[in-house]
């Protein structure tokens, strides 16, 4: 292995831990200097991490948070690429629904709260249902572009080979709107998980979000707070890093500029 | 009338073996109110198995023809009946080969050449599919995707795709195009050696004068628009085509003349 290689592999590895390393004292250090007694060093963090594990509350909070993002994040996919495919296919259909989307999309779902409360109860439903909203309309829209954008050679090329239309959506229109619905996936996935955080510290009695505000309440354990922070990024980086992966099947890379 | 799937040509009932009539086909698009005539009054008739180049310059209406024969766009007046039948839509019997390259790129080579096989069961569909990588010579690349292909491969994969479903027709609008001017020679001598073999009939739009008396029986030459057909030239030239003789030279220039080009720059 020539050195270049050597450097291109330890490169992606070394620096982010060399960042993360410096980060780590820099926090160590302000803590120590300005005296604090509320804001928890690294290391009290990491205790408080370790207290999480012990109770078995650690697990149970990431699988819950996790459940409800894959519960309301998963809806959003059954539900928006259909919708998408439908407005993409029939213009009309877009034109009219269009402006109502481009109306919605941009109120944060956390406006919702009171809604959701009134609709589905303090609980997990009303979570689940924020965190569909938040993923919903990147889905519809991405997948209503994507299918908008398929060249229309590619349609011509399916119909002069006899497809159904039905034939048509599946194997031509879906494959060549895939990437960027890959795109509208990964950014709704993103913001499902910046949801539920919110969610959990109103609806409901579990999860990272319930940890963050339920520390800060029960006693002021600020060192449990910022190790549910350290966890919601974590786990947040963790998504992303998963869903980005998709990208990387031969069937959709085409779609992406600087794929390698 | 119904396909011929076994790959034998369906003989005509008659014994007028016109494969393509188009009748006085007119098309005009509306714009900024007004009624632009891109098609003015075309009258063709092609053979079963004949090589038809159209030729003419860019944005001569000759790609709307092409278009129109293979049933994407409707004109606006007149018909064109293949086999006897009106033209209303695509069909596979008839495959457009498309200018900018339509080949799948979510799709294998292997993928693409198979795409309009639905029909088959999976053996043939394979057996196929190998006949048709080896025709256009692919072999070894059945698995790889379009991005990792050079341009004249690609166009390679399109054209099989298009045989694979044995059509009695192909469409070809300016095929080459977009490929440099060796792959393009390769391709058309390429293209000739199928047609020898399965004797298709194809229409072929170009506006490269070398491209179509190298390849055609007869080259249609289109006026500027409104189009309209200027003048049919014979190459009554046997394949492989001496392009130095002098009557493939005598021809050549007579198409340069038609075009209103004397033969100097």
């Amino acid at each position: 292995m020539t050195a270049a290689a050597l450097a291109r592999r330890w490169e992606p590895v070394v620096w982010p831990l060399l960042t993360g390393t410096v980060l780590l004292m820099a926090w160590a250090m302000l803590v120590k200097l300005s005296g604090t007694d509320v804001f928890p060093s690294p290391l009290s963090v990491l205790r408080g991490l370790g207290e999480l594990v012990e109770q078995g509350l650690l697990w149970r909070y990431l699988g819950d948070s996790l459940r409800r993002v894959g519960i309301g994040y998963g809806a959003a996919v059954a539900l928006g690429v259909p919708a998408g495919l439908l407005f993409g296919w029939y213009p009309a259909v877009a034109q009219v629904v269009n402006p109502v989307i481009q109306m919605l999309r941009p109120i944060s779902p956390i406006a919702w709260i009171p809604v959701s409360i009134v609709l589905f109860g303090v609980g997990d439903m009303a979570a689940m249902y924020l965190i569909f909203l938040g993923a919903f309309f990147p889905i519809v829209v991405s997948t209503m572009n994507g299918v908008r954008n398929v060249p229309a050679i590619y349609r011509r090329a399916g119909r002069n080979f006899g497809l159904s239309p039905a034939a048509l959506l599946t194997r031509v229109v879906l494959p060549a709107a895939l990437p960027q619905m890959l795109v509208g996936f990964r950014i709704a996935l993103g913001i499902a998980w910046l949801v539920v955080v919110a969610a959990e510290m109103i609806a409901v009695d579990s999860g990272l979000g319930y940890l963050v505000i339920d520390a800060r309440n029960a006693g002021k354990r600020y060192d449990l707070v910022v190790a549910a922070i350290v966890l919601i990024g974590l786990t947040g980086l963790a998504l992303d890093a998963a869903i980005r992966r998709t990208e990387r099947f031969k069937s959709v890379r085409w779609g992406f500029r600087n794929a390698a | 009338m119904t396909s011929s799937p076994a790959g034998t040509p369906a003989a005509p009932a008659v014994a007028s073996s016109d494969k393509l009539r188009a009748d006085g086909i007119g098309m005009a698009f509306e714009r900024d109110g007004g009624s632009i005539s891109v098609l003015e009054d075309i009258n063709l008739s092609v053979r079963d198995g004949e090589f038809v180049c159209l030729l003419g310059p860019s944005g001569c209406g000759k790609s709307t023809i092409l278009n129109i024969m293979a049933g994407f766009v409707a004109p606006t007046r007149g018909e064109v009946r293949i086999d006897g039948e009106v033209v209303s839509g695509p069909d596979p019997r008839r495959i457009f080969v498309f200018q900018e390259r339509g080949v799948f790129p979510w799709l294998t080579v292997e993928g693409n050449i198979g795409f309009g096989l639905f029909q088959l069961a999976p053996a043939e569909r394979q057996r196929r599919i190998a006949h048709y990588v080896a025709l256009v010579g692919l072999q070894g690349f059945e698995k790889a995707y379009p991005r990792d292909l050079s341009g004249g491969m690609k166009q390679r994969v399109e054209v099989a795709r298009a045989l694979a479903v044995n059509p009695d027709m192909l469409f070809l609008d300016e095929p080459f195009g977009a490929l440099d001017s060796i792959t393009r020679l390769i391709m058309r001598s390429e293209l000739l050696r199928i047609w020898e073999a399965e004797r298709k009939t194809i229409i072929f739009v170009t506006h490269d004068i070398d491209e179509a008396v190298q390849l055609a029986d007869r080259v249609i030459v289109m006026s500027a628009r409104p189009a309209r057909i200027q003048r049919i030239v014979s190459i009554d030239i046997p394949h492989p085509r001496d392009i130095s003789s002098r009557h493939y030279l005598g021809l050549r220039d007579g198409i340069l003349e038609a075009i209103g080009l004397a033969h100097k720059v």
